[in-house]
């Protein structure tokens, strides 16, 4: 590979870095707040696909694709609040219920997005920064959408909050310790109720970016287990939602890996290179995670932990 | 008279307690089944359909007709095998649920074997070759989520539904490059077994062995897990992780081992997909028997002998899914709505057992 190519493909990387991270960016800082609150969310997985199909019917029919991308939010929230709702009820696990709400949640998504098909909704536009560049390839690979730009201050707004506010530290404990909140007068159900349904939020948000950026439209085979891989990402980033923020870009570039260098017109292997991200979030979980220590920044209520 | 009376009433209060468990088993499923219909039907009545013609066309296409039962018990094998990848690891208190993942490696490695064998192996010896394949690879698919849970303590719901996407990149990998016919234009397949090498049906029915194949492993790990010691130990493990390791259990061996006999039932599912359906491997092996396997095994409450009737019934479903599609113009996903609704109830129904006086025995109080 000569030294044009090489610096074509680490161009698309880092274009691709930052188009395939931003969903894995939402999902993850949602599933860090839920898991925060001592709940694992599994079912993000149906909630970014239902709101990536919500957030293009509404983009489609208001023609506003930032309605479509608050109304995938909205829908989140609905999602978030079911599962809340009934992991809070005696003897109900809250891994089978993420199971059972990401196989309806994709089901439903399926079902009323099969008109959605083949309509063209509006798609959100992207904000250049490679003005100063003459290249094009340059100019086109610093078209940056502006929910990256949002997740990244969520990101350092939430690492903030954890940190210093009231509400961060009620989340924190309610995690660490159900006993010592409950002692607390917290009401330890209602937080991880909301926490989970902002959760929500955030992955019907991210959802949304599928369809209405990049790829850019709706279609059954939209998203391949991103919201599964946000959750071993969350283990990875140790709970930490600045770490949240470079373990996406670190899964987007693993997952640009294959168009890149499709790109250059190496394509063999494709489906190999399509496999990278989950081959890596696996390699990932088996370095981080070890069975004879807890984990730092684990809360310390979390089934997957405990 | 004393002695007779202290001997014989714990014998029969004994026997009503374990009847009216028993019952709360069967009723509480069925409950819950009865609400996801009324809410199903609320949802299609919102949507303007007929939950009646719903209804009815569900029942004929699976269960009405002599022609729809062979349908669904087409689709209820895979399904038993499926579950059971499941079942098997949820004694030892795993939830396992890329069996789709095990289903495909396991097709894929039938499919993949047989290519240098079509030419000259006979018929027995190829099967025979690509039913052991087929079963190790399956099982070394789901003994890697055992290890990686056993050795690095890796959540093994999140690693095998990773598993699940690279096999289907590894499926997709080999069958549109260095494995595909280049004899066939249309769909990027692997080689045909031939006709004169597939599985044949059982006599006087459409359908192929797999049905028998796979109650006659539900029935085989029935007895493994309830009845011999390795089961006892595995239920032990699944009961207290702790007190089984302070016994000495070997928890590692009984974690792979569990692992890898789910994972081979869900790689032989893949062989009778591809030695009797589909004669090679391509992307129609990624059906979703798998994932549906996870609401047959919970609905099941992960006993093996339950896993039979119940396949059978989810297999029905799915087979009514096309006749439903066409008649009510609803989307093939009409199905998949009506099982994360079951789904998501019967899981809400774990909490109300023990709630209902009928189910409990007053004596149990003094």
């Amino acid at each position: 590979m000569d030294d044009g190519s090489l610096a074509t493909v680490l161009l698309a990387m880092f274009a691709g870095a930052i188009r395939v991270s931003t969903p894995f960016l939402f999902v993850s800082l949602g599933e860090c707040l839920t898991e925060k609150s001592g709940r694992i969310n599994l079912g993000l997985e149906g909630t970014l696909v239902f709101g990536a199909m919500s957030g293009y019917a509404l983009s489609f029919h208001t023609g506003s694709p930032w309605i479509g991308v608050l109304g995938a939010g909205v829908v989140g929230v609905l999602f978030g609040a079911i599962h809340g709702y009934l992991c809070k009820l005696p003897k109900v696990n809250d891994i089978a219920i993420g199971i059972a709400l990401m196989l309806f949640g994709t089901g439903a998504a399926f079902f009323f997005g099969k008109a959605y098909i083949q309509p063209q909704a509006a798609r959100l536009p992207s904000i250049s920064f490679g003005g100063w560049s003459d290249d094009s390839a340059v100019q086109q690979a610093l078209e940056i959408n502006p929910l990256f730009i949002i997740g990244f201050f969520l990101a350092v707004a939430m690492w903030w909050a954890f940190k210093n506010t009231r509400w961060g530290l009620i989340v924190r404990t309610t995690g660490d310790s159900t006993a010592a909140a409950v002692a607390l007068g917290i009401n330890v159900d209602r937080v991880r109720l909301i926490a989970t349904s902002v959760g929500g939020f955030f992955a019907g948000v991210g959802g949304s970016f599928l369809s209405l950026s990049y790829p850019g439209s709706w279609s059954e085979g939209l998203s391949s287990g991103q919201g599964l891989m946000a959750v071993a990402l969350v283990i990875f980033a140790r709970w930490n939602p600045l770490a949240c923020f470079e373990a996406a870009i670190l899964f987007g570039a693993a997952g640009a890996l294959g168009p890149a260098l499709q790109s250059v017109g190496i394509s063999q292997g494709y489906h190999f290179f399509n496999a990278a991200p989950y081959i890596m979030t696996l390699g990932i979980l088996i370095v981080a995670v070890s069975p004879k220590r807890s984990l730092k920044g684990a809360p310390a209520e979390l089934s997957i932990t405990k | 008279m004393a002695d007779i009376t202290d001997t014989a009433a714990p014998v029969t209060s004994d026997t009503v307690a374990r009847l009216k468990r028993s019952a709360e088993f069967v009723v509480m499923p069925a409950a819950a089944l009865l609400l996801s219909a009324i809410l199903f039907s609320i949802f299609l009545l919102i949507l303007g359909k007929s939950p009646v013609q719903f209804f009815e066309l569900l029942w004929r296409g699976g269960f009405g007709t002599w022609f729809s039962w062979q349908n669904t018990f087409i689709r209820a094998s895979p399904l038993m095998l499926t579950a059971l990848c499941v079942a098997i690891p949820a004694r030892l208190g795993m939830v396992v649920i890329g069996g789709e993942g095990a289903l495909t490696m396991g097709g894929f490695a039938a499919a993949a074997i047989a290519i240098p064998m079509i030419s000259w192996a006979p018929t027995f010896l190829l099967l025979g070759v690509m039913v052991i394949a087929s079963a190790i690879a399956g099982g070394i698919w789901m003994g890697i989520v055992g290890a990686v849970r056993h050795y690095r303590g890796v959540n093994e719901t999140i690693s095998s539904l990773l598993l699940f996407y690279i096999a289907v990149s590894i499926l997709n990998f080999f069958v549109e490059g260095a494995l595909r016919d280049p004899s066939d234009p249309n769909k990027p397949s692997t080689m045909p077994i031939g006709k004169e090498n597939m599985i044949g049906n059982i006599p006087g029915t459409d359908v192929h062995w797999g049905l028998i194949f796979g109650i006659l492993l539900c029935i085989v790990l029935y007895f493994v897990m309830n009845r011999t010691t390795f089961g006892f130990a595995a239920r032990i493990t699944g009961g207290n992780l702790r007190a089984a390791q302070a016994q000495g259990l070997p928890v590692g061996k009984l974690i792979l081992i569990s692992c890898a006999i789910a994972g081979a039932a869900a790689g032989l599912a893949g062989f009778f997909e591809i030695a009797a359906i589909h004669g090679k491997a391509n992307a129609s092996l990624v059906a979703g028997y798998g994932f549906t396997g996870i609401l047959v095994s919970f609905l099941a409450r992960h006993n093996p002998l339950v896993i039979i009737p119940v396949a059978i019934f989810l297999g029905g479903i799915a087979a009514s899914g096309g006749l439903i599609q066409r008649r009510m113009d609803l989307p093939d996903a009409t199905v998949l709505v009506l099982q994360g609704l079951i789904f998501v109830i019967l899981l809400v129904s774990e909490t109300l057992y023990g709630r209902f006086a009928i189910f409990r025995l007053k004596e149990a109080t003094s």
